[in-house]
């Protein structure tokens, strides 16, 4: 039974020859969350999407889209937008949706503020923001019950960032379940819960300080970044510029109190929560005996 | 010496892609610009490469020869190794035999790249690419390095090998320009230039770029005047000025530079609406 999800991965793995590129992932997505997918490029995101959208086969475990197996007549009921957009960009707006709604057997979708009077303009003239909006419009014109976005706000600026999470919004209170993937900090704060995948699995999930869990980084306060850099990158800690200071992931305190003290340069060094990327970084550097 | 952009209009066609925007770079700094599509990132940084030729304004930057420039495109050569890129850009800037070597296995290294020293750039990943191209940039130990998007669509552990490169460079005295559309790597330089329909938003630490916001930020259930609201999860954002008094529903928080670069856009889209 399926329960209350819309998406379900029970147990699934999914080898290609050799290698596996996802390995025994349990997760579901119900109707009205935003659940944000990430992980570092073949931490195997891509590979599950297809496995749970059945354009790939599982090679063990199960997958249910809307209770079912994830056939062509379930996936009607499907909203995708791939990074790329998948517009023509040498047809008009009009066009486009009237071509998707006419694919999904839908009316085609109203146009939003932002793009009314645009009907008659080339897709491939409209700036990066106003493109993705019709990429939305596109996907949506049918109600899809689950949406599919991949990196959804990448290139345009703040507010037509804020307009766009909006749309997603107001999906999700609609009941639409819908799971996002994305690189970007930002978007994985708007989500309501995380999934993160490293080498194949599936390693935590829940909100960001369930992602980060108990890894820490240092941030070093110093008059002189420069020369803290060098010092604590010549000792070959994994050193970062930090606005005027700079910050190490995963390391010793005391250590690097020490590193910089051998350098005679005065620092204050301070323990403090890691972001979700040095998080990932923690997880590629492992090796996958460790993670396992 | 620092670099800089003085007060640059550049017009294409009718649109300007820079109304009187200034920027300075100093020796071991690094300057991010911010912006989304269209706001005039890559205009400026061509403008400080001397790509371009500007309507109004003044550039000083160091001979071609001792600048790196890393374009939004690709800026490797697909059908080329990794290594017989180097090697190519390396010999363009005059480097040869040991020293070409050295400062490129270094470069590799650093980046993550030696593995993959002979595989063809076409072969890459995206942010393999990108951190090739730092490299090719980067080679020749410039003073100013100029990156445009080097993390666009790079996932975050290559994108956390790049600004540690980043900070290498700076590190040991280049001067550093480089554009992005994400807020939360752009907190990371020491300075930041917020550009937005081709003019300044703000500029300067982030404690200077918050100080330019006035008035306050709250969060909230539901927003009350609806253009001055925006989304933040479940909940809203929403400005207010200094004069206003927000509702009890609502509660004063600390802008991150999202938020601020939010409102900001905001007024402007205002104060353009209303001289209309």
């Amino acid at each position: 039974m399926s329960g209350d999800s819309l998406v379900r991965a029970t147990r699934v793995s999914r080898a290609f020859g050799d290698t596996l590129a996802v390995q025994d992932v349990s997760m579901d997505v119900r109707p009205g969350e935003v659940v944000g997918l990430l992980g570092a490029n073949g931490a195997g995101k891509t590979t599950l999407i297809r496995l749970l959208l059945g354009l790939l086969p599982v090679t063990a475990g199960s997958v249910e889209l809307l209770g079912g197996a994830p056939d062509r007549e379930r996936r009607r009921h499907l909203g995708y937008v791939p990074q790329s957009l998948g517009l023509y960009r040498d047809l008009t707006v009009g066009e486009n949706l009237a071509f998707t709604a006419q694919a999904y057997g839908a009316a085609p979708a109203q146009l939003t503020d932002a793009l009314r009077g645009s009907a008659d303009v080339l897709v491939g003239e409209l700036s990066l923001g106003l493109q993705r909006q019709v990429a939305f419009l596109a996907a949506l014109a049918h109600a899809p019950q689950v949406l599919v976005l991949d990196e959804p706000t990448s290139g345009v600026d703040p507010l037509a960032r804020a307009a766009l999470w909006d749309t997603i919004r107001e999906q999700a209170d609609r009941g639409t379940g819908v799971l996002v993937t994305t690189h970007y900090m930002q978007e994985a704060a708007q989500c309501d819960r995380l999934l993160l995948m490293s080498r194949a699995r599936l390693v935590a999930q829940g909100s960001e300080a369930d992602i980060v869990g108990e890894t820490t980084a240092a941030a070093v306060r110093t008059d002189d970044w420069a020369a803290a850099f060098a010092a604590l990158n010549a000792a070959g800690e994994p050193v970062m510029l930090a606005g005027r200071d700079v910050r190490v992931a995963d390391s010793d305190v005391d250590h690097l109190r020490a590193v910089l003290a051998a350098a005679g340069i005065g620092a204050d060094v301070v323990a403090v929560a890691a972001t979700i990327e040095e998080r990932m970084m923690v997880l590629a550097r492992e090796t996958p005996e460790a993670v396992g | 010496m620092s670099f800089w952009v003085r007060s640059a209009t550049v017009r294409n066609g009718d649109v300007l892609a820079l109304d009187d925007v200034s920027v300075t770079v100093e020796p071991g700094s690094v300057v991010v610009v911010v912006g989304g599509d269209g706001a005039g990132k890559t205009t400026l940084l061509r403008a400080l490469v001397g790509e371009l030729v500007l309507e109004r304004g003044s550039v000083r930057a160091p001979a071609p020869q001792r600048i790196g420039y890393l374009t939004a495109a690709a800026g490797s050569w697909p059908a080329l190794t990794v290594r017989q890129n180097m090697d190519f850009v390396g010999g363009i800037y005059g480097l040869a035999g040991e020293r070409l070597q050295q400062r490129r296995e270094a470069l590799l290294t650093r980046a993550g790249l030696t593995e993959a020293g002979d595989r063809l750039a076409s072969q890459l990943s995206g942010g393999m690419r990108r951190k090739l191209g730092f490299c090719m940039a980067m080679q020749h130990q410039p003073e100013l390095l100029v990156l445009d998007e080097p993390t666009t669509g790079v996932d975050p552990v290559s994108r956390i090998d790049l600004w540690r490169l980043v900070s290498e460079a700076a590190a040991a005295g280049a001067a550093v320009l480089m554009s992005t559309t994400y807020l939360d790597e752009a907190e990371r330089a020491g300075s930041l230039l917020v550009l937005d329909g081709g003019r300044t938003l703000a500029e300067g630490s982030l404690a200077d770029v918050r100080a330019t916001l006035v008035g306050s930020i709250t969060v909230g259930d539901r927003p009350h005047r609806a253009p001055w609201a925006w989304r933040r999860g479940r909940r809203f954002h929403e400005w207010w000025r200094d004069s206003e008094q927000p509702p009890a529903d609502v509660m004063a928080i600390e802008p991150d530079l999202e938020d601020v670069v939010v409102a900001l856009s905001l007024q402007r889209r205002h104060e353009i609406g209303a001289r209309r």
